[in-house]
């Protein structure tokens, strides 16, 4: 199970003490996600991120404006274990190769924000942004076996209009996607109960499930969600 | 006088086993002068990346036929466990040779993406130092796609699609193929245990 993904309004005290909380709690991963750093052009705020690393003993990803190898190398380098490319590596899809190439496939996580469009699926980018958010028109299947021929470590897969609403992981679209998907695949958008948990793991087949709002909220504590899944049978740490 | 040294064998991400080693109490540096690492108390060679490029830089470095010879305390962690052995698959490389086997990459297994990245259960030998009082329900953090084969040197095994070496020793070589830096309280105790070996 991951965990979380934070906003960077929110002041740095204010994470670390989050952070540090769902640490103790249990959580499995965090993701610390800047969804405005792409949008704006901007890169996230390194100094934060040694700061996190220094009370995590869990590991992290780091995602939000890393567009080069240096980027990448410093959030590393600062104490991340993963770097986490979306909109840049749409720009730029050789930006892929080369941080697999120079950091392993292992650190390289490809974010992808999906919708469905007719039949199919579609790549949306700058979803940060409700006034930049556009589809790319690329098929989602197409690109999720291109980011992994490319290097790929891990791919998160957002399910955009189950983002936020609670309704449940959108289990149609990441099946599809698990059945070409030889690498970890992580289901986002939709968690709002513990069931829902439970039947992405079992029916998806996925390797972890993120989500936010549950977590924020105090909406589902993540020693009760354990204990929930292990009762389910899903093979999850303690 | 610093308690650890760490091989500076050019990985990124050192910052993580650093900051778990301070959460221990423990002073780290990284270091890659051979008498430097001969007085150290322990001894840990990390790693992630590729084990050509590990290899060829542990070579470089003049510290390649020095490490095999070490006689304190040695924990080698992830990439730096698999070149405790005589060669890895990963770019058919020559290792340090301190375990006779072969790294070998993860076969495609359905169900078991490669890299195997995440939290599995680790299972001790009743003997294991750097397992004791682990617990039976311990997992830990794992991230690679090449593992090492059971055999007399296992100290503890994981099962992702078949069983692999999740902890290795030989005399004063021991090995974690996952990282205890990440690996939460369990993590914690492995660290602790190795700093306590005498």
């Amino acid at each position: 199970m991951k965990g979380v993904r934070f906003r960077d309004h929110q002041v740095v005290g204010d994470i670390l003490e989050l952070a540090a909380r769902y640490c103790a709690e249990g959580a499995d991963e965090l993701v610390f996600y800047d969804i405005t750093a792409s949008p704006e052009n901007r890169s996230v705020d390194r100094s934060w991120i040694t700061r996190v690393a220094r009370v995590l003993d869990i590991p992290f990803c780091v995602a939000g404006g890393i567009r080069t190898v240096a980027d990448a190398e410093e959030v590393l380098n600062s104490g991340a274990e993963k770097i986490s490319v979306n909109s840049p590596a749409l720009a730029d899809p050789g930006l892929v190769n080369a941080l697999a190439r120079r950091f392993g496939s292992q650190c390289v996580v490809v974010g992808i924000d999906s919708q469905t469009v007719g039949d199919g699926f579609e790549v949306y980018q700058f979803t940060g942004d409700p006034d930049r958010s556009c589809s790319t028109r690329r098929r989602t299947l197409d690109w999720v076996r291109e980011v992994q021929d490319r290097g790929a470590g891990e791919i998160v897969l957002n399910c955009m209009a189950s983002d936020g609403v609670r309704q449940g992981y959108d289990l149609r679209q990441l099946q599809a996607v698990r059945s070409i998907c030889h690498v970890p695949l992580i289901a986002s958008g939709g968690a709002g109960t513990m069931e829902h948990f439970a039947t992405v793991f079992a029916e998806a087949g996925v390797d972890g499930a993120l989500a936010a709002s549950v977590f924020h909220g105090g909406a589902i504590a993540i020693p009760d969600l354990k204990t929930y899944l292990r009762a389910r049978r899903v093979e999850i740490r303690p | 006088m610093t308690d650890v040294a760490i091989i500076a064998n050019g990985g990124a991400n050192i910052a993580s086993l650093r900051f778990a080693l301070d959460r221990l109490g423990v002073s780290s540096r990284l270091t890659a002068d051979a008498d430097d690492l001969r007085r150290a108390p322990r001894v840990i060679l990390p790693g992630v990346g590729a084990a050509a490029d590990a290899m060829e830089r542990l070579h470089s470095l003049g510290l390649a036929s020095v490490i095999p010879t070490l006689t304190q305390p040695v924990l080698g962690i992830c990439l730096g466990m698999q070149l405790l052995f005589e060669c890895s698959e990963e770019g058919d490389t020559e290792c340090l040779g301190i375990l006779p086997a072969r790294v070998t990459r993860f076969p495609d297994r359905h169900g078991y993406p490669v890299p195997h990245m995440g939290w599995n259960q680790v299972v001790p030998r009743p003997d294991s130092a750097l397992a004791r009082g682990l617990g039976d329900d311990a997992y830990v953090y794992f991230v690679h796609s090449y593992a090492a084969p059971v055999g007399p040197w296992t100290d503890a095994v994981t099962d992702y699609g078949g069983e692999f070496s999740a902890l290795v020793r030989h005399a004063n070589f021991h090995g974690a193929q996952f990282h205890p830096e990440r690996s939460s309280r369990a993590g914690q105790r492995i660290l602790a245990n190795f700093l306590a070996l005498a």
